[in-house]
């Protein structure tokens, strides 16, 4: 633990009279599967970001040098904006978020418990499921289209310093629509003639997804939280 | 040859009562007769020679100075002077001759590990030697072991690793192949020596440090073969991974341990041996490990950094990989560290950076002299352990055989359950029973213990033999009980299977979480596992790369390779004008009758071939290890196939659009070729849409207005390319830019109109490539995303890459 024990105490006493304190303990303690040592940590770590503010804006984000040299930048950092990750409606930006938000999208990477029942991991798989949906169907039209799926394959390969941005551009492209012809060949919907496949929608894209182990893939241990690490 | 080699091997199965190759004439029989006859008849020469064999080589030249009465004979034989690479000529050759057999009868492989018919080849070939009462042949000894025998192995294990599933799993790795070899070593070696208390037995003599040697070798699994069987039922990587890094490092530890407890043993006096040493044995454990990794690690660097500079006389590559290899090992062992450690790390540290240097020609042989030498020593050791089964050199004792065959299966348990059950509390997904179960199952003994086993020194182990025939019997049961009996099992138990289709939405799905994990770590502030990778990757990028790997490179591998082929192809085309038109079928009706187009697996390879040679994070696909054979080269196949195919669309559509209506189709060829010298593979593929899509404008009519519509907007921009790059091909380029504007518009149309009826559309080359958006596709995506600018503004500036970009002719 990294934290320094004096600003643990400061922080500690802040929040002893800060009147929400209470009452997003009671929240969280049912919502989120966070233990209280890890939802302070999470505040800490949210607060530096935001500057002491009660909201982060995007802005905000760019504190986090880490962060600069990662290929799906844009997209991590619109996943925390997005409406549909927050549970408010289907689409658009939120301007910014505050805590409680914060930990929403992060609950997206907690752990599975290993001791679930199968419906339970189910809806829990499909509620992951869809956060990446959403990071890749950007319009929220519900279908990744090809531009969309292009584009993700294009900020995939612009990580790699050493192919030229033009080959990017075209390889992408026949690589997204390769992965989208198989996704078609999965889905089951049923193919019209003269009615072309429009895109992957959720169900196909789960389908996709099959063959991973996502509940190993995506999560984060949060018991090693580090508040203050690689922040500016 | 081959027919000897067959029935060679042919006589495993009849030995062993299968009988399956009976139908060999006799006179294969002479063949193999003939061939041991002569190396037995030229050993025997060597014998009744022996006591002019010291002479000899001298003999030879002073023969003719120095007596000049003797006269010239017209037929001579001097064995002696080429004895040794002779004989060992001849038992490399028996070795693969025997792979070969092996393989001919395609089902034999299914039903057995190799090693099992190798072991039976060598028992043949002993029980001749032994039946007609000749030595042994002198078959090994240490430094012929530790020297040339076991590095190769070793540096092919650590050169073929899936690197990131290893370091994924490392913390089980570690555990479980550290640990388990160590409980191994030191449970059978202690409770053999309880047995060996009881007096009843007769082992009084053998004392606690010989038992404890002898379980540190005995304890060297070598589940090759049962890699092989998981490799086949496709069982979950987890467990795959377990098993291949257990292979990997199972050496090392128990290679270590022995060296400790022979130095151990040499001091002997029990009295000498105090709780100092103890512990000093166990530093130098540690030390021994760690110094290994760290020399080999150093090596990694440095040849690394060497392969840089051979650009020019890429002929060495190879030999510059496998002498630094080699010395790290040496240099290693010379410290009296663990070179098979050094070896491991050396293969590691380099790969990277010595595949991205070296060209495509050295790097095939690398792989394929790197597959040949490990092939070849493990085969030798089989060989030669069939040899000297049969033979006087044996001491059976019930006891100590059987205990030793109980304990071995008996503390192999232990360890796997206990170690799991200890590493299953930090894991996501735990080992299930089942999967332990065949951990444990797996425990086959191999080559090294055997090696082991037979150079123990005489002189400190008088009980040598005895421990040689047990160790044999361990081996025999494992190999062929266990190796043959686990694939049914594998499939009876029904093991959690990997999920291996051929699908390129899991590569990408998998690299985005990998992005995904890291930036929400980043977020976080959470340093963890992925995050230490992450940043391994950017010290890599950042550093080592631009210290370790040539400036001026050809982008990635395949990359490079695709474009020198287009290239030549390229200039051969235009040197020989237009490829005869002969008749190419056009495949479109049935493809079309299937409504929604397939791919081909060789398409689904070769992007995943593109995906993990340029995606940031590196994933070699793991499962596609196989110790002696190498997989055929998909990627050089792949790209000529490639050409073939478009090729063929070029040339169908050239005979299409001869009988077109439009007067101007004839003069595409032109531009064509034109096109390539740009090296862009954008514009090679986009003619070969422009092709294809002549192809179908028999279903889509609707383009042809389109095609001249754009003129005006890409006027400017197509006229700099051409005078950009087309200086070599002038004669071909009269009056082509119209037309070869007219597939810029076609190829944008097809983008936003034709895409969504590509399920009506036939294969393409894979590589063709739509630059839609240059001018109007550009636009429309702004607009889509407009919304989402602020969060994508790196895809603006793809146009000024576009206008700068002509890599080939620069590169000249």
């Amino acid at each position: 633990m990294g934290v320094s024990h004096s600003s643990k105490e400061a922080w500690e006493r802040e929040s002893r009279t800060d009147f929400w304190w209470r009452q997003m303990q009671e929240g969280f303690m049912n919502k989120s599967d966070f233990n209280w040592d890890q939802i302070k940590q999470l505040h800490q770590r949210f607060r530096l970001l935001s500057g002491d503010q009660p909201t982060i804006r995007p802005e905000n984000f760019d504190n986090v040098l880490d962060l600069e040299s990662n290929p799906i930048r844009s997209r991590i950092v619109r996943a925390f904006f997005d409406n549909r990750n927050l549970g408010r409606g289907t689409g658009g930006i939120a301007e910014e978020i505050n805590f409680e938000d914060f930990v929403t999208i992060i609950s997206y990477f907690r752990p599975l418990r290993s001791r679930r029942n199968k419906e339970e991991a189910e809806m829990y798989r499909r509620e992951k499921l869809r956060f990446l949906f959403n990071s890749y169907d950007q319009d929220g039209d519900g279908i990744i289209t090809l531009q969309e799926y292009r584009r993700v394959v294009e900020d995939l390969l612009s990580a790699n310093p050493q192919v030229e941005p033009a080959w990017v551009r075209s390889i992408a492209n026949s690589i997204a629509r390769g992965a989208l012809k198989e996704a078609a060949r999965a889905s089951n919907q049923p193919a019209e003639k003269g009615q072309p496949y429009q895109g992957i929608t959720f169900e196909d894209f789960i389908k996709t997804w099959q063959g991973i182990d996502l509940e190993v893939k995506m999560q984060v241990s949060f018991l090693n939280l580090e508040a203050k690490a690689l922040c500016q | 040859m081959a027919h000897i080699s067959t029935q060679v091997c042919s006589k495993g199965p009849t030995g062993t009562g299968l009988a399956m190759l009976m139908a060999f004439r006799s006179w294969h029989w002479l063949l193999l007769v003939m061939v041991l006859a002569c190396s037995e008849a030229s050993s025997y020469v060597n014998e009744s020679s022996n006591s002019t064999a010291q002479q000899a080589p001298d003999a030879r030249f002073a023969a003719s100075s120095s007596d000049p009465e003797e006269r010239i004979s017209v037929f001579e034989l001097d064995y002696d002077y080429v004895q040794i690479p002779y004989e060992v000529t001849l038992w490399i050759l028996l070795a693969s001759l025997a792979k070969i057999g092996f393989h001919l009868y395609h089902k034999l492989p299914h039903l057995m590990p190799e090693s099992c018919l190798l072991i039976i080849v060598g028992a043949l070939v002993g029980g001749i030697i032994f039946g007609t009462h000749h030595k042994s042949p002198p078959v090994m000894d240490s430094s012929i072991y530790f020297l040339y025998l076991l590095p190769p192995i070793v540096l092919e294990s650590g050169y073929f690793m899936p690197t990131r599933p290893f370091f994924e799993n490392i913390g089980s790795i570690l555990w479980w192949a550290g640990l388990g070899a160590l409980i191994n070593a030191f449970g059978i070696g202690l409770s053999l020596y309880f047995i060996c208390q009881i007096k009843a037995f007769g082992l009084g003599d053998i004392n606690l440090l010989q038992n404890l040697l002898f379980g540190s070798l005995i304890s060297a699994v070598d589940p090759v073969a049962v890699l092989a069987v998981f490799e086949e039922a496709r069982v979950n990587e987890q467990l795959y991974m377990m098993i291949f890094g257990e292979a990997l490092l199972n050496d090392g530890i128990s290679v270590v341990l022995y060296n400790i407890l022979i130095a151990f043993t040499k001091m002997h006096k029990f009295e000498d041996i105090e709780p100092v040493d103890i512990l000093a044995g166990c530093a130098r454990f540690i030390i021994v490990g760690c110094g290994g990794v760290f020399f080999g690690i150093l090596f990694g660097f440095i040849s690394a950094f060497i392969t840089r500079f051979t650009q020019n006389i890429s002929a060495i590559e190879p030999l510059i990989v496998f002498m630094f290899s080699y010395l790290s090992y040496l240099v290693a062992e010379t410290l009296y560290l663990s070179g098979i450690l050094a070896i491991t790390a050396c293969a590691v540290t380099m790969k990277k950076y010595v595949e991205e240097n070296v060209s495509q020609t050295s790097y095939t042989t690398i792989k394929y002299f790197m597959k040949m030498l490990s092939s070849v020593s493990e085969t030798l050791i089989f060989i030669f352990m069939g040899v000297s089964t049969v033979g006087k050199n044996h001491e059976w004792n019930w006891a100590f055989v059987c205990f030793t065959l109980l304990f071995c299966q008996i503390w192999r348990a232990i360890s796997v359950f206990t170690l799991f059950y200890v590493s299953n509390q930090f894991r996501t997904f735990p080992f299930s029973i089942k999967d332990q179960f065949i951990i444990f199952y797996s425990g086959v003994r191999g080559a090294g213990s055997f090696s082991l086993a037979f150079l123990l020194p005489l002189s400190l182990f008088p009980r040598k033999k005895l421990f040689v025939t047990a160790t044999l019997v361990v081996t025999y049961f494992t190999v062929f009980f266990q190796g043959i009996t686990i694939g049914p099992l594998v499939r009876y138990l029904d093991v959690r299977k990997t999920n291996k289709k051929e699908s390129i939405n899991e590569e990408l799905h998998i690299r985005l979480m990998d992005h995904l994990k890291a930036g929400i770590e980043d977020v976080c502030g959470h340093w963890s596992h992925y995050q230490v990778r992450d940043k391994f990757k950017k010290f890599d990028h950042r550093y080592l790369r631009k210290i370790l790997i040539r400036k001026n490179l050809p982008k990635s591998s395949i990359v490079s390779l695709y474009k020198k082929l287009e290239m030549k192809q390229a200039i051969e085309m235009v040197e020989t004008g237009v490829p005869t038109c002969a008749a190419f079928p056009s495949q479109e009706p049935p493809e079309r009758a299937q409504g929604i187009k397939r791919l081909s697996p060789e398409d689904v390879e070769s992007m995943r071939n593109i995906l993990t040679r340029n995606m940031y994070q590196v994933r070699q696909r793991t499962l596609s290890y196989n110790k002696y054979n190498l997989k055929a080269q998909t990627s050089e196949k792949q790209a000529k196939e490639i050409l073939i195919r478009r090729q063929n669309t070029l040339r169908e559509s050239l005979r299409k659009g001869r009988s077109l209506p439009w007067g101007k189709q004839a003069g595409t060829k032109n531009f064509r070729y034109l096109s390539f010298p740009y090296g862009n593979p954008q514009s090679a593929g986009r003619e070969a849409r422009a092709a294809e899509f002549t192809d179908d404008d028999g279903i889509d009519p609707g383009f042809r207005p389109l095609m001249y519509s754009a003129h005006s907007r890409a006027g400017s921009l197509q006229e700099k390319r051409l005078t950009q790059a087309m200086i070599p091909m002038k004669r071909l380029h009269r009056g082509e830019k119209a037309l070869s504007f007219s597939y810029r518009s076609n190829s944008s149309w097809e983008e936003h109109v034709g895409w969504r009826g590509m399920d009506a559309i036939r294969p393409k080359p894979l590589f063709y490539a739509v630059d839609e958006e240059y001018e109007s596709g550009e636009q429309t995506e702004e607009e889509t995303s407009a919304s989402g600018s602020r969060w994508a503004p790196e895809h603006r500036h793809s146009r000024e890459h576009y206008k700068s970009h002509s890599p080939l002719l620069h590169r000249k």
